[in-house]
This record gives C-alpha cells, structure tokens and sequence, in this order.
C-alpha cells in the first residue's frame, strides 16, 4: 500500500512540475500564435484600410475645360483622363492663367454627364465653390477634392466633369458679363 | 516536535499531545480536517470585514471614508481572501474529514504532508494581512493581479505573490493527497463508480488543481521576476506583452471557479438525497457531467478577456465552448431536481441550504450563460452585472454548499445535534441578505455602473443602500452561524449515529462523534 502510494505521488508530482513548465511554455507559445495568425504584431505599424472604397470598380473621369463671355482665361485641367475607384478621396488640378492686362474676376460653373452624376459627386473642396479674381498675366493652379459615391450607378463607367469659367466681373465687355451666375450656390 | 516522532505511529484511541502541540503536529485527518475549516472561517470573517468596507464607501455616493487607493486594496484582498483562505481550504477541509470515511480509509494516505500543506496556509495568510500595513499597502491590482498594474506596485504586491505561491504549494499537496487516498485506499469492494458522489467531484477537483495550480505559480513567478530580475515577460517595451499575462492567469482562472463549485455539486449530491429519502437520480451521469465540465473547463478561459481583443473566430469558439458548459451543467440540475422529485423530503437546514443552492446557483449560471455572449459580455465587461453573476456562483453556489455540508455533518464530527430552530434562522437570514444584497447588483450593472470604483453617478444610489444594507445584514447573519457552530460543538442533543434518515453513505456507520481513528479494518462494500 506504501510502496503503491509513494508511485501515485511521484507520477503526481511530475504532472505538478510539468505544468509549471507548461506555464512558461504558454510564453513561446504565445508568441508563436501571435506570429503565425499575424495577430498582435508589435513591431508593425498600423496600416489604416479605408473600407469604404469599392476597389472592385473603376470609373473613368474625363475632364475637361471651359471659358464664356470672351473671358481672356486660358484654362484646362492638368490631366485629361483619370481613372477612380467610388469610394476614393481624389484631387484633381486645374490650372489658369489670365492673358489680359488687367485683373479679372471669374466664376467657374461645374456640370456633368451624364447628368445623373452630379448627385454622386460628394465635393470637399473646389475653386469653383468661390470667385476666382486674377491679377494680369497670373497663373492659378486650382485643387478639387471629391469623392464619387459607391452609389453610382453600375451601368456608369465613364463620367465628364466640365467646367466652365464666366466673367464676374472686370473691365473687358461689361455688357456680356452676366454677373448673376456669382450669386448662383457653389456646387 | 518531539511529540510527533512519538505518537505518528499510533493506531489505539487519542493519544496526541495536550493543549496547542495536538494542533501543530497532528497528522489526523480529523483534527487536520478541523484546522482546515477553522482557517477557513477565520479567513471568511477577515475576506467579510474586507467586503464591509467596500460596502461602507458605497453606501452613499461620493467619497466617504477610504481613499481610492485603499478601496482598490479592499477589492483586491477581499477576493484573494475569500478565493485562496475561505472557499479552498474550507472544501479541503471537508475532503480531509470526509473522503477517508466515506470510502473507508483509516486517514489520509500521507499524514504527514497533510500537516503541511496545513500549516503551509497560515503563514500564507498572515503575508495577505500584513501587507496592508507595509509601506504602499497591500496590492491593489484587483485579485487577478493584472499586469502591468501588478509589475508596478509596492512591497504588498509581492508579499501577495508570495502568499499566492505557499497557498498553490499547499493546494497541490493536498490534491496528491486527496488523489493517492481515493485511488489506492478505497475500502475492498468500493469501485469507483459505488463512490459517493462527493468523494468522485473531490477526485476531479484535485486534478484539477494538479493541473493549474502549477499554471497560476509559474504566472506569478513571472511578474515577480519582471518586477526584480529585469526579465519582461509582460513589459511591451522590452518585447513583452501584458495580454500574455491574462492568457496564462485564465489558464488557471476558469478550471479555478469550477474548482470552487465542483466540491459544492458534491456535497449537493449528498445532502438532497439523504432528505429527499431517495437515491440520487442518475449518478453515473453526475459523473460524468463532472467530468465533462473539468475537461471543458480548460477550452473557455479566453471569455473573460473578449474585451481585450482576439480575431472573430476566437471569440465564436471561446463563445460556443463557454455555453456547452451549460449542457453538463443543466444534467447536473436536472439530476438534483429528479432527486428531489416524489420524495419524502424534509427541511431541515442543511436541506434548505442545499434547496437555496439549487435555486441561486442556477440563477447565477444564467446570468454566466448571457455573460457568455460575446456582444453582450462587451457591453457588460467590468460592471457589477458580472460582481452579481460571480457572487450568485461563489456566494450562493459554493458558501451555501459549504454550510450545507457543515450543518450535515456536524452532527457526526461533534457528537450534537445542532440547534436547529438558530439554523433555519441563519438560513433565512442568509438567503434574504444575500439577494437583496446581489439582486439588486445585476440592476447597477446594466445601468453600467463600473465595478472597482469607489465612488458612482447619483442614479446608482437608491440600489447601492439597498445592496450595502443587504451586505451589512448578510454580514452580521454570519456571527449566528458563528454561535450555533460553537454551541454545537459544546454541547446539545446526543447525536446517534445516523441522525438523517435517508443518508446512506460509509461515515454514517460510524458513531456520533466519529471516532479519532476510524475504519483500522476496512469495511466491505457489497
């Protein structure tokens, strides 16, 4: 019974120390997990993912530039064609340049087509939400922050984005500026 | 000591040293037995005193009496106390007084560990107590010692680790002991499926904590080291990480709670039949949902860390796993209910803590199975709707048991029977208190009161009185309970040596008290 008793305690006091080991084996062990399921990773930084965008789709921008009433502007985007992802924080460039000899103000009105892309496009930032007033011979370089909602519809794969500048008001032609459309809400 | 080398071979009646050295060198189950439960009631007042305070400062709102540090020390020990000095020993007490005479055992199979691992606890405790008064206080690190917390305080803290390192030596000890005497010393014909049911979630609960004991020492040892010895296991910035500490601590955390219950579902299983006068329903079943719920209980600890951030299948699997605990479970309250059901029951206090049991432990493990959700255990993570969840398992599940099983036997370890007109009132009392101090908390925490917080928001108030009050009450009912322990063990009624009609099992035929040395020739179990 003795000798029998003494044989449970030892093979009870193995299972003992082996699961103080095992305590500290968790720490390796941990790490390996951590590792192996890339989860926990402290030496990597944090890559910020914007789920919101639907890289799945691809839109193609044209732009393109405009100028009314004899405004002396020369005005076009830096680039013809992009292409973007709905959901995608884009900017885009236009840029400007007054040819005249004297300071002119001008209004920049956006349209779209197909039409029904105006709803989609969600403005953060453009020159065309105010007037734009040029010293003679002044070139502008001009941002426009946006992004097209996810909601565009699928059948839409190309979108024109036009701009046209107006004369507000200045000293060339009075007579053609309609100085109304400066009051008009920016888009 | 001389003592010891003279009388550890006797076997005729009491022969033990006179006054204090019986207690310091005894090796007799029994006395160890005593020890054990005396510890642990002193352990219960000292963890109680602890919960009054904290009680004290949430009375009202606002700041009262303690400062916020302190109150965090109160938290603190308040569970180290009532888990590792009050519930544990007190169910090793009850295996020490009742394993080796319900399966017919002489003692313990090492006497002379048994001592030890004993008298490992004072010394255990008194490093608990004593830390409030070293400079910094005691810990403060709540009773799961998180890291980094934990690495950083005072002088209290290790004086807590160390503590928590003899308490898992004596756990352990006490478990080999436990194991050995129910494997090799069983009384010829008792299989161990004619073992009480008892002495079978004792034999679970040791391994158990063979398993993690070992787990919670080597967690321990870390922070002890990252405090002193410049390793980093939990400093981030030394190529550590603190959420390794809580991996391994729930390692050892969850089996932990259900060795907390276990010996509760054992003791349970005892004292419904014997007052229902029926045969426990299905107990192979019980067995084996005993066992199912020790060997899952080692897959679910990650669900007390789903705020803490795991990938989403993590936290479905430690989800699903956490609610298949509830299948056992669920046979387990069944079995007690079928048990009951068409008997001739009678209620006499250890059956009413025993029934009180049955229903506030099973609210305690819904509550458990909505915690589980993964969303919801979100939202409630840290308030008082989980204090009130672990209070209706720990306080109505294992104390209740623990009463139960004291009022069922005391008869036989003493030789009285108990008064049981101040029973049922310490029952009554108990019950009462109890819900009215924790029913209420499941209301504060889906309010989203914050647990650990000494002070609260003026819409928790009118709940905070009713639940201090409830508390203070529970308190106070605890020194009755005091009082008819003591009063039993001086004198009362005669106790005969089966003073339950429907108890069956081995110690039963033994006189009333039992006694000093019982079983020398083993019984034979047909």
């Amino acid at each position: 019974m003795s000798t029998e008793n003494t044989r449970t305690l030892r093979k009870l006091a193995v299972v003992a120390v082996a699961m103080f080991g095992f305590g500290f084996a968790l720490v390796p062990f941990y790490k390996k997990i951590c590792e192996v399921t890339g989860l926990n990773d402290l030496q990597k930084a944090d890559t910020v993912v914007n789920t919101q965008v639907d890289a799945s789709r691809t839109v193609v921008l044209e732009l393109d530039a405009n100028t009314r009433n004899e405004l002396p502007w020369a005005f076009r985007p830096t680039e013809r064609s992009i292409k973007v992802h709905p959901g995608q924080l884009v900017q885009i460039t236009y840029e400007v340049r007054n040819d005249s000899d004297e300071a002119v103000t001008g209004q920049a009105i956006p349209s779209y087509g197909p039409r029904l892309a105006e709803q989609y496009f969600r403005k953060l930032d453009c020159f065309c939400f105010a007037k734009q007033e040029l010293k003679p011979r002044e070139v502008r370089r001009m941002p426009v922050t946006f992004v097209v909602h996810p909601d565009l519809p699928a059948d839409v794969a190309t979108v024109t984005l036009s701009y046209t500048f107006f004369r507000v008001e200045g000293p060339a032609k009075p007579a053609a500026a309609r100085t109304d459309i400066g009051a008009r809400p920016a888009s | 000591m001389e003592a010891v080398h003279g009388h550890g071979h006797e076997h005729d009646h009491a022969h033990y040293p006179g006054g204090i050295m019986r207690w310091v060198t005894t090796t007799n189950h029994k006395d160890i037995g005593t020890l054990y439960l005396w510890f642990s009631f002193a352990m219960f007042i000292t963890g109680g005193l602890l919960a009054m305070g904290i009680r004290l400062e949430l009375l009202q709102p606002g700041m009262q009496y303690w400062r916020p540090e302190f109150f965090n020390q109160l938290t603190t020990m308040h569970g180290l106390i009532m888990v590792f000095g009050a519930i544990m020993p007190a169910f090793v007490g009850f295996a020490n007084w009742q394993v080796p005479m319900m399966i017919g055992a002489p003692d313990m199979a090492f006497a002379r560990m048994n001592n030890f691992s004993f008298w490992l606890l004072p010394p255990a405790a008194l490093l608990l107590v004593v830390s409030f008064f070293v400079p910094g206080g005691a810990t403060g690190a709540g009773w799961t010692l998180y890291a980094p917390l934990s690495v950083q305080q005072g002088m209290g803290m290790d004086m807590a680790i160390f503590a928590v390192h003899i308490m898992g030596a004596s756990s352990i000890m006490g478990s080999i002991n436990i194991i050995t005497t129910i494997l090799n010393m069983r009384a010829p014909g008792m299989t161990l499926m004619k073992m009480p049911l008892f002495v079978w979630t004792w034999l679970i609960t040791a391994y158990l904590l063979i398993a993690v004991m070992p787990v919670l020492a080597g967690a321990v040892t870390m922070l002890l080291t990252d405090r002193h010895f410049d390793t980093h296991f939990f400093n981030a910035a030394g190529g550590g990480d603190p959420v390794l500490y809580q991996h391994v601590f729930w390692f050892f955390g969850h089996p932990e709670v259900y060795i907390m219950i276990l010996p509760a579902f054992g003791i349970v299983s005892q004292v419904l039949p014997a007052f229902a006068r029926k045969p426990l329903f299905g107990y192979s079943s019980m067995v084996y949902a005993t066992a199912s719920i020790a060997i899952l209980s080692f897959i679910v600890w990650a669900h007390h860390m789903f705020t803490v951030g795991m990938p989403a299948a993590g936290q479905l699997f430690f989800m699903y796993a956490t609610m298949l605990i509830a299948v056992p479970t669920g046979v387990k309250v069944f079995n007690w209910i079928a048990t009951m059901w068409k008997g001739s029951m009678t209620f006499e206090t250890p059956m009413l803590f025993s029934v009180g049991f049955l229903f506030v432990f099973t609210m305690g493990g819904f509550t458990g199975l909505i915690l589980a959700i993964t969303p919801v255990d979100i939202q409630l993570q840290d308030t008082y709707y989980v204090v009130a969840h672990f209070h209706y398992v720990l306080v109505a599940g294992s104390l209740f048991a623990i009463f139960s099983g004291i009022y069922f036997w005391l008869p036989k370890w003493t030789g009285h029977m108990y008064d049981e007109t101040l029973g049922k009132i310490h029952f009554w009392l108990s019950i009462i208190f109890f819900n009215v101090t924790f029913f209420v908390m499941h209301f504060l925490g889906l309010a989203g009161m914050p647990r650990r917080i000494p002070d609260y928001a003026e819409q928790f108030a009118d709940f905070n009185m009713i639940a201090s009050i409830g508390a203070f009450g529970f308190g106070l009912s605890q020194l009755l309970f005091l009082y008819v322990v003591v009063k039993c063990i001086k004198g009362g009624e005669k106790a005969p040596a089966k003073p339950w009609e429907g108890a069956d099992s081995l110690e039963w035929t033994l006189p009333s008290p039992a006694p000093y040395h019982s079983f020398e020739t083993p019984p034979i179990v047909k």
